[in-house]
């Protein structure tokens, strides 16, 4: 049987200066937002914040300053997700840039294509979509059926995305497209493009989710054109790139800090002397997400060396998103309140807020059930 | 881990894969003392890996301690390793001598209170102590108590105590002592660098190490035991909901070796209360969770006396009520919490 590899990470002093200075950023930046505004998460878009965050040095720490980074460690930009989560930034607007998109562009990009979008992207000026989900794929990534078909300069673009989140307020999208179909090899002719989500023959319908908000979208492709320049890596080695791309995907902070505005928001509720039940839920839940805030540090740790933790990612979202939906759960058994939307304490809105929004912890990023059949593939059980 | 305790975890593995048998459980679990497989123990210096050699230890770490302790949970040792440890510790911190021979501790249950009263030139021991582990059979119980001059260590041989045997549910003996004016080998106050309730929490501390062991035994033996047995015509490992239930147990087995961890880690830099509620908490619910899954994934054979499944199992029952159990350190880590205030979580959390 394989073995987990999680070992204590330390976070070296540069890590806990950063610390210092993102909190003292987000102090300035952020006072005065509402919890409920705070609750939101990493699903807050805001482009102002995003300028801000970027103009501080906050954003593409690690990538090479001749692309506007900061060649900082992943550490100290780990310590910098860790802060702003848990503070109930607005990262929406370059969340996806600075997690995915600009590491993806560094591995497989052109030098072209990384001098026109990494140094925007650490101003905090470009927001970027993920088109990988299909109609008909939702897990099942390499089932999907968008073709992108050489013709002169480029290719030309058909077929819907579905799940995109922000794609109306994004300024590109990196998307899956089958570029060749290899019979009965599925994982074969696919391609990444950037796409400029501006561009004609691109419809965006929005889809909106059963908390009544817009996030999601279905895009439209219809002859749409993407120059040759926008294909990211070679035409085919799409399947290798995505799953890369994964792995940046499910190692952080955002996988057990989810819902850490409930808990505060539960201890300001029962405030400085709790009775027994209170203390024994809060107690609990701080010793679940301090174990979870390890196990995550570690993953980091291992990427920071050069190591390949994909696995261990994969039991730190499982175990993380269970923690972060079972918290609305366990102060509803505790408290009993309502969860409100509009009206109500501040603290049923952001109960009610989580309360809606948790079920999507464990659908975003892979299903707990495609995360569950990779841990049992490392078990040696498939 | 560095290279000593991998040879250290080595040397463990070794010794109780050939020492350990379900014949020597079996026999523990009807009363005798495995007195041959304790002496190897102290031989190896398996008992005293973190005490000074100054004082007859080791002269490692906790966190060599831990990687020991793991393995008698993994193995389930019946022996009183971590309590020796724990008493061994105690005594060494507050400048006392420690003994050859196996050690208990007391008082277990947060409730018990003993207390040492002059007498002449020594000391005398008077209360009741419930559950503690080999009450009987140990050579020395270390015991934490009040005085007029403030909380203490002291020592006291074997016989001191008016002894009612009792078990817990994996047969290992959890003996209530009651000492009248017994004489003391030993006292000090309480070392200087040792918490307030050192005796509890180094408890917690030691079975979170026995603990998140244990896991790992039950998910090795589920892994093992589900890719060989055939069921429907074809290996329970490759039931979609079998790896499932594997991989929930993986989770909480990786949860428990790491607050395990950290909080051996916490005690090596000197300050662990906040640790070890953590990894009391979290280690203790894994088991009770983990213990599910594998006898789930088991089925009827594993809830038989004749599969060793159950050797592990019934240890993780009882340990995890053991020296405070969650409901203990949940209410006290939550309550710290909550004084400091809701918008301290975070910093409080990454202080740490």
């Amino acid at each position: 049987m394989a073995t987990f590899n999680f070992q204590l990470g330390k976070l070296p002093p540069e890590a806990q200066k950063v610390r210092a200075e993102i909190r003292d950023f987000l102090a300035r930046t952020l006072g005065g937002t509402s919890a409920t505004k705070r609750a939101l998460s990493w699903g807050g878009f805001d482009r102002d914040f995003s300028r801000r965050l970027g103009e501080a040095g906050f954003i593409g720490m690690t990538w090479p300053k001749k692309y506007g980074g900061h060649e900082r460690s992943a550490l100290e930009r780990y310590v910098v997700l860790e802060e702003t989560l848990a503070a109930g930034a607005p990262t929406s607007a370059h969340w996806v840039a600075d997690r995915q998109s600009g590491p993806l562009l560094l591995r497989f990009g052109t030098e072209e294509q990384r001098q026109r979008f990494l140094p925007r992207i650490t101003k905090g000026e470009l927001a970027f979509a993920i088109g990988m989900s299909e109609p008909d794929s939702g897990s099942d990534l390499a089932s999907i059926r968008t073709r992108a078909e050489r013709v002169e300069g480029g290719y030309r673009v058909n077929g819907t995305k579905i799940w995109t989140s922000n794609a109306h307020i994004s300024d590109y999208a990196i998307a899956l497209f089958r570029t060749k179909v290899v019979p009965d090899k599925k994982h074969e002719g696919l391609s990444q493009f950037l796409v400029d989500l501006k561009s004609e023959g691109i419809g965006i319908r929005p889809i909106i989710d059963l908390a009544g908000g817009h996030d999601f979208n279905e895009v439209h492709f219809q002859n749409a054109f993407v120059p040759d320049d926008m294909l990211v890596g070679k035409d085919g080695d799409g399947w290798k790139q995505v799953t890369t791309e994964l792995a940046f995907e499910r190692s952080g902070p955002e996988r057990y800090l989810s819902s850490i505005r409930l808990i505060i928001e539960l201890i300001r509720e029962v405030g400085a002397e709790p009775g027994e039940r209170a203390a024994v839920v809060i107690g609990r839940l701080t010793a679940h997400m301090a174990t979870l805030r390890q196990m995550s540090l570690s993953v980091a740790g291992m990427l920071q060396a050069g190591q390949n933790p994909n696995l261990e990612a994969a039991v730190v979202k499982d175990v993380g998103t269970s923690f972060e939906q079972e918290i609305p759960e366990v102060v509803h058994a505790l408290l009993g309140v309502e969860p409100r939307l509009g009206s109500g304490s501040q603290f049923e809105r952001v109960f009610g807020y989580l309360v809606e929004h948790a079920p999507s912890f464990s659908l975003r990023g892979g299903t707990r059930e495609v995360l569950r059949g990779i841990i049992a593939r490392g078990l040696g059980l498939r | 881990m560095n290279d000593t305790r991998t040879l250290l975890a080595d040397t463990c593995a070794r010794l109780f894969t050939d020492q350990v048998t379900p014949a020597l459980i079996e026999s523990a679990e009807k009363g005798a003392w495995p007195a041959a497989l304790w002496q190897m123990l102290e031989e190896n210096g398996l008992t005293l890996p973190q005490i000074p050699e100054s004082r007859g230890g080791a002269g490692g770490a906790w966190g060599d301690a831990q990687v020991v302790l793991a393995a008698c949970g993994r193995f389930a040792v019946p022996l009183p390793v971590a309590e020796t440890m724990i008493g061994a510790w105690l005594l060494s911190e507050s400048g006392l001598d420690v003994p050859l021979g196996p050690l208990t501790v007391a008082p277990v249950r947060p409730a018990d209170r003993l207390s040492l009263t002059r007498a002449g030139a020594g000391w005398v021991l008077d209360g009741v102590a419930g559950r503690v582990p080999w009450g009987a059979a140990a050579g020395h119980v270390v015991v934490a108590a009040d005085s007029d001059d403030g909380p203490m260590i002291g020592l006291v041989a074997r016989g001191s105590a008016k002894c009612e045997p009792d078990v817990n549910l994996a047969l290992e003996p959890r003996d209530t002592l009651g000492w009248s004016g017994a004489p003391v080998v030993t006292a000090a106050l309480v070392g200087a660098g040792l918490p307030t309730d050192a005796l509890r929490s180094a408890g917690a501390l030691a079975r979170s190490a026995q603990m998140a062991g244990g896991l790992e035994f039950l998910l090795s033996q589920s892994v093992k035991y589900v890719t060989e047995r055939v069921q429907f015509g074809r290996p329970l490992a490759s039931f979609q909901v079998i790896q499932h239930q594997l991989a929930l147990l993986a989770g909480h087995t990786a949860a428990a070796g790491m607050a395990a961890q950290r909080a051996f880690a916490a005690m090596d830099e000197g300050d662990a209360g906040f640790e070890i509620a953590c990894a009391k908490i979290r280690t203790g619910e894994a088991s009770g969770l983990g213990a599910g899954i594998a006898h789930q994934c088991h089925g009827a054979i594993g809830f038989t006396y004749e599969h060793s499944l159950h050797f592990v199992t019934r240890r993780l029952w009882s340990w995890r009520a053991e020296f405070g159990a969650e409901v203990y350190w949940a209410a006290l880590l939550g309550r710290e919490v909550a004084a400091r205030g809701a918008d301290a979580l975070w910093p409080y959390l990454t202080s740490r």
